[in-house]
């Protein structure tokens, strides 16, 4: 079992690695910083100078070691070109607009998906499964930016029920600036979070769906019925049970997924998180808090993954032995 | 001749002709094609020629609303140009890159897929592990990562003239695995039979067992495969374009179509948004639709699940 943690930490530091050269490879080749710093009416043999001295005339693996050493031991991911300021405070300062969303839509995700995919795995054949996997054909099919535009045109330009873009108010508490709080908050809240449920739904429900079907097909539910158990029982303490762990794990793996639809929902709705930011980077070609945005996220991203992989490892003997899934 | 009866008495064909949803979905995605690739005759109006665009035509409604121009059937969009024609081009552009981008895909995940299967080993499983990496970053978000990065090496007015293959590109390599999974998994199955192993008694050179032998095994999975991978990728092009990383206005496909009519949607002009998504979510479904038919009809025991 160490041998296996070792391993997969291992990896993860290989995959972070890598992520960080390109990433640093990329701030390398695009833009200049001492002419974001001197501007144009500065000579050359001075614009040398201050190369030499900012170490950009070393060779290009030294430069990597000293970024890597300022990114792991002070967290230095480097000056933001736009915000002028380290591009690690800026990304932490719109955390939290990102997490709410991601922590709202995932208790929405929980609370339908178990249900739904439960019925429809026990009832295949009724109208009501019928209609839920129609939905999520169908929910497979809508890109997530066209369900938040019809959502946007329904509800805040027809209907003027709730606001179609920002945060809203928000309180701050303990540096943690929250629209969860405020009625107006959790009124901005709502169509982002519905949109990027109706997204990631379908993934779940259809996931729950197949586990559960196929636990129901076991020896030891066929036992259970035999030996006269309440229908909720076998249900929900015998097959269901066993179906979690898949979902867990594969729910996951899923952030990467997640990741990329925070960004394309934030868009849509102006939501002042992570991924507008990501975009307004790339519209303004601030590389800088590009490459710290690739890796903060590649940090989430390698660190769920680890951990859910060890605890699967953890759980399940025959990941331990083969080494993979 | 014979190959005619034998498709006529094909299992496809029998399953087709009593599946209505697939038949519907043939139906509307040949429609569809059809007035894509033929956008330049069927089109009344042509988006590429901004000398017939005039900008006093820019948002009119679709022709059943009020101050309506009957030469414009859905309307026009913010620069004046006909929505209907605008979007047929469109269309045309988001198959060209999904279909071109899941070729690059099978090309680039067949190869690899039947190296690692076939002679396995040390290959195989760096292979695969490189696969799992990056399959786990998801790909949509391999793909936005991967053309920002190019519109940040090569600037925006490269990336604007070549968007196309830069598109099928990074499309192309996000989603590689997909296909290197599947074709390992029906070689490694292959791989045990006694066919492959005559064909390796009587020496034969490897490569010719992998591709004349071993791969035209595999192809059901590979079509299966396909035309999920297809609608996946016109679904990621649309989302690039939606997010201004992709295709550019003066092309536009669905996704920037989209985009550029969003920035309207509150002054009222819904169709320049809204019609371009109908026309690609009907696009996406017939795609999926038809996938799920051949996913049944050509392994009825993986549909079960």
């Amino acid at each position: 079992m160490f041998a296996f943690i070792v391993r997969r930490v291992i990896q993860a530091i290989i995959v972070m690695l890598i992520i960080s050269f390109l990433g640093f490879a990329l701030k390398q080749n695009v833009g200049d910083p001492v002419r974001e710093i001197t501007g144009i009416s500065v000579s050359v043999a001075e614009r040398e100078a201050i190369r030499d001295k900012l170490g950009l005339n070393d060779p290009f693996f030294t430069q990597y070691f000293r970024f890597l050493k300022g990114a792991v031991l002070e967290g230095n991911l480097g000056q933001s070109f736009f915000y002028k300021k380290p591009a690690l405070e800026v990304i932490l300062k719109k955390a939290p607009a990102t997490l709410e969303l991601v922590f709202v839509c995932s208790i929405f995700i929980v609370l339908l998906s178990i249900p739904m995919g439960m019925y429809s795995a026990i009832y295949p054949k009724r109208i009501l499964s019928r209609i839920i996997m129609g939905l999520s054909t169908l929910g497979v099919s809508i890109p997530i930016f066209l369900i938040a535009i019809v959502f946007i045109y329904i509800f805040s330009i027809q209907l003027n029920w709730l606001p179609s873009y920002g945060r809203g108010e928000t309180v701050t508490i303990w540096g943690w600036e929250s629209g969860l709080f405020t009625i107006d908050g959790l009124k901005h809240l709502i169509l982002p979070a519905t949109a990027l449920t109706a997204l990631m739904l379908p993934l779940f429900v259809r996931l729950i769906r197949s586990e559960m079907m196929e636990a129901l097909q076991t020896e030891y539910v066929k036992f259970a019925w035999a030996k006269g158990l309440s229908p909720m029982r076998i249900w929900v303490v015998h097959a269901f049970k066993n179906t979690l762990l898949p979902v867990i794990t594969v729910g996951g793996v899923q952030i990467g997924t997640l990741i990329a639809f925070t960004i394309l929902t934030e868009t849509v709705f102006q939501w002042g998180g992570l991924g507008f930011l990501f975009l307004e980077a790339v519209e303004r070609a601030d590389t800088s808090l590009l490459v710290a945005y690739l890796i903060f996220v590649g940090i989430i991203f390698v660190v769920v993954n680890t951990v859910v992989d060890i605890i699967y490892g953890l759980v399940n003997p025959m990941v331990r032995v083969t080494g993979r899934k | 001749m014979r190959l005619w009866k034998k498709f006529k008495n094909s299992y496809a064909l029998y399953s087709f002709l009593r599946d209505p949803v697939a038949m519907g979905s043939f139906i509307i995605l040949s429609v569809l094609a059809l007035s894509a690739f033929g956008a330049p005759i069927i089109a009344p109006h042509n988006p590429y020629d901004t000398t017939t665009i005039n900008i006093m035509d820019a948002e009119l409604p679709p022709v059943w609303q009020e101050d309506a121009d009957p030469s414009f059937l859905l309307g026009t969009d913010a620069q004046g140009r006909d929505m209907l024609s605008t979007m047929l081009y469109g269309m045309r552009v988001s198959l060209v890159i999904g279909i071109g981008a899941t070729m690059l895909q099978a090309i680039i995940g067949i190869i690899l897929g039947l190296i690692s299967g076939y002679r396995g080993g040390k290959i195989d499983s760096f292979l695969m592990r490189m696969a799992d990496v990056q399959l786990s970053f998801s790909t949509l978000m391999v793909a936005i990562f991967l053309s920002a990065i190019f519109q940040a090496l090569f600037g925006v007015a490269a990336f604007e003239r070549l968007a196309i293959p830069f598109l099928v590109l990074v499309i192309g390599i996000a989603e590689w695995p997909q296909y290197a999974r599947t074709v390992r998994a029906s070689v490694l199955a292959e791989k045990k039979k006694e066919y492959v192993e005559a064909a390796r008694v009587i020496g034969l050179p490897s490569r010719r067992i992998m591709w004349r032998h071993i791969l035209p095994n595999t192809l059901s999975p590979i079509l299966v495969l396909s035309t999920v991978q297809v609608a996946h990728a016109i679904l990621s092009e649309a989302a690039l374009s939606f997010l201004g990383l992709g295709m550019p206005i003066t092309k536009p496909s669905l996704g920037s179509l989209i985009n550029s009519g969003f920035d309207y949607i509150f002054s009222g002009s819904w169709w320049i948004t809204l019609f371009p998504g109908f026309l690609l979510v009907l696009l996406i479904l017939v795609i999926n639709l038809l996938g799920d038919f051949v996913q049944d009809v050509l392994n009825p025991k993986l549909y079960k699940g």
